[in-house]
């Protein structure tokens, strides 16, 4: 009779990633030199740190008694900037992304409309929206119309291309069935796809609003108008009451965007 | 044939509801003219009629890019991947505990503790990692630290979101199981939820890499370190052909990295 294994006294999990030990030593190794490489590239000016460390308890002191009157006014023109800058740039976006999304899916689309569309999209994604407002500011002028042709550029990308992709993933057999009874091409678009993506659109396009008003605040940096600009100008004075409000303020419509849109995609969908 | 009288011709909605629906269309409508003017009041439309023009130029003096300048670009190029890098794992360093405090299945008080780390996770989210940077130059001083530690304090907001809402969504069953063996609540955690938002986890950390990477080579424009300082450099100056290097550059590190992430991810869900 054979003798019974011993039962084994421990357990040790099995890995879950990299499930070759030599591999998973030789990725953890990786990551050891690269993590001291990079860590050496820092340079780190303590005294310097130690100096800021004044100005960011500074900071926090003005974050938390935000200082809204004394720039009232420049707070008020950059919030008003900002706002109809997010709102003109979403509908113009939304306007203009349709189309594209439309021809830039592949059940709808002939091959050459499908890759133009495809194109557009990719550029329109490839570079953020700073980089597009530093170059759009050098051709319109500072101000809010760089801002608003931005954000407006930078929606279409993912608008389309979302679009585009729920277009893709359609019902076929409604086509199918709206084709039968000898639609033509908009008829099927309209009586086919529309009635399936319209909900997943609105609520692309309110997801699409809540982004645009975040990225407003930023590229006012780069002077496209805006919050940002404000935010620049009171950071630039040492303003830090001020700053804070503006900051508080950008989080307290961030956040009421955000619930009103999940509340109206909740809605709609 | 012809319609009968008494039969209701078949509509879609009743008339009240095509009456709001248009009103809804004719506010929208109202709205985005009224910010479209409100947003144009300053705009001198003699720079926007004279953008052709300026683009041509600005074209004109991109190209051909500046290829002999990628020598200097190494190095910021190097700083903006450990910017990216650094950041994201200071980002989830931070974001793990957060989530777990966050998740209603896991914190220790659904009262105190789930509000502020709620609180936490917005506030991390609504404010860009270039107004992140902004502040921390300030305070700081330029360098690679104050891009490393805008980039972490963006990331928090995203990856504990997304962490805490895989975390709300596991199989409870899984948790019963390990704690009816007398496990402690480590063991608890350690055993029943981890290996079931490990995947989640690792999804979600190397697609904010991806963001980071994108966010991370404008950080310069403020001063935070990275390729953003050679861009501002070359902005300033005038010197349209090594900001288009520039572009190329950050062009090529973009699709590099979001082809990394997308195996990543292919590989790990």
């Amino acid at each position: 009779m054979q003798t019974p294994q011993p039962y084994p006294a421990r357990w040790k999990r099995p890995p879950v990633l990299f499930t070759h030990t030599g591999w998973r030593r030789a990725i953890y190794a990786g990551a050891l030199v690269y993590l001291v490489l990079a860590m050496q590239s820092i340079e780190i000016d303590w005294q310097r740190v130690y100096l800021g460390l004044d100005r960011g308890w500074k900071f926090v002191e003005g974050f938390l008694t935000p200082d809204f009157t004394t720039r009232w006014r420049d707070i008020s023109e950059g919030l008003i900037e900002s706002l109809t800058m997010t709102i003109t740039s979403t509908v113009a976006g939304v306007l203009v992304s349709v189309p594209i999304g439309i021809g830039a899916a592949r059940n709808l689309a002939p091959m050459p409309v499908y890759l133009a569309c495809r194109g557009i999209i990719t550029l329109s994604r490839s570079f953020q929206e700073i980089i597009i407002a530093i170059l759009l500011v050098a051709m319109f002028g500072f101000g809010p119309f760089a801002g608003f042709l931005t954000l407006a550029f930078a929606s279409i990308g993912f608008l389309s291309k979302l679009l585009a992709e729920d277009i893709e993933a359609c019902d076929r057999s409604q086509i199918e069935a709206i084709r039968a009874t000898g639609a033509s091409w908009w008829q099927v678009v309209n009586y086919a796809v529309q009635p399936q993506v319209m909900p997943r659109l609105v609520g692309l396009s309110l997801y699409r609003l809540d982004i645009n008003f975040r990225e407003s605040a930023v590229i006012g940096i780069v002077g496209a108008g805006g919050i940002g600009a404000t935010l620049n100008t009171a950071i630039d004075r040492y303003e830090y009451d001020s700053a804070g409000a503006i900051l508080i303020i950008i989080i307290a419509i961030v956040l009421v965007v955000e619930y009103s849109s999940s509340y109206i995609r909740r809605w709609v969908q | 044939m012809t319609n009968q009288p008494s039969t209701p011709v078949w509509q879609y909605r009743s008339s009240k509801q095509t009456l709001l629906g248009w009103l809804g269309w004719f506010l929208l409508v109202a709205l985005t003219v009224f910010c479209w003017q409100l947003m144009n009041e300053n705009t001198i439309w003699a720079f926007v009629s004279d953008a052709p023009d300026q683009a041509a130029d600005i074209g004109g003096r991109m190209f051909p890019p500046a290829w002999g300048y990628i020598d200097q670009l190494w190095k910021p190029l190097w700083d903006t991947l450990n910017i990216a890098t650094l950041g994201t794992l200071i980002g989830v360093a931070v974001a793990v505990p957060v989530a777990f405090l966050a998740a209603n299945n896991t914190t220790p008080s659904r009262r105190f503790v789930r509000p502020l780390a709620l609180l936490l996770i917005v506030t991390s989210r609504s404010i860009n990692s270039l107004i992140w940077a902004l502040l921390l130059v300030a305070v700081i001083g330029p360098g690679l630290l104050a891009g490393v530690i805008a980039i972490g304090l963006r990331s928090i907001g995203f990856i504990a979101k997304l962490l805490y809402e895989a975390i709300e969504e596991i199989d409870f069953s899984q948790v019963e199981a390990v704690r009816a063996t007398g496990a402690s609540g480590a063991q608890v955690i350690d055993y029943a939820i981890v290996p079931q938002i490990l995947p989640a986890f690792w999804g979600i950390s190397v697609f904010r890499w991806d963001i980071n990477i994108r966010e991370s080579t404008i950080l310069g424009l403020v001063g935070a370190g990275g390729l953003g300082i050679q861009l501002s450099a070359s902005l300033a100056t005038l010197a349209w052909n090594q900001v288009a290097m520039i572009f190329v550059v950050i062009l090529g590190t973009v699709i590099i990295s979001e082809w990394v992430s997308a195996r990543v991810r292919q590989a790990v869900i």
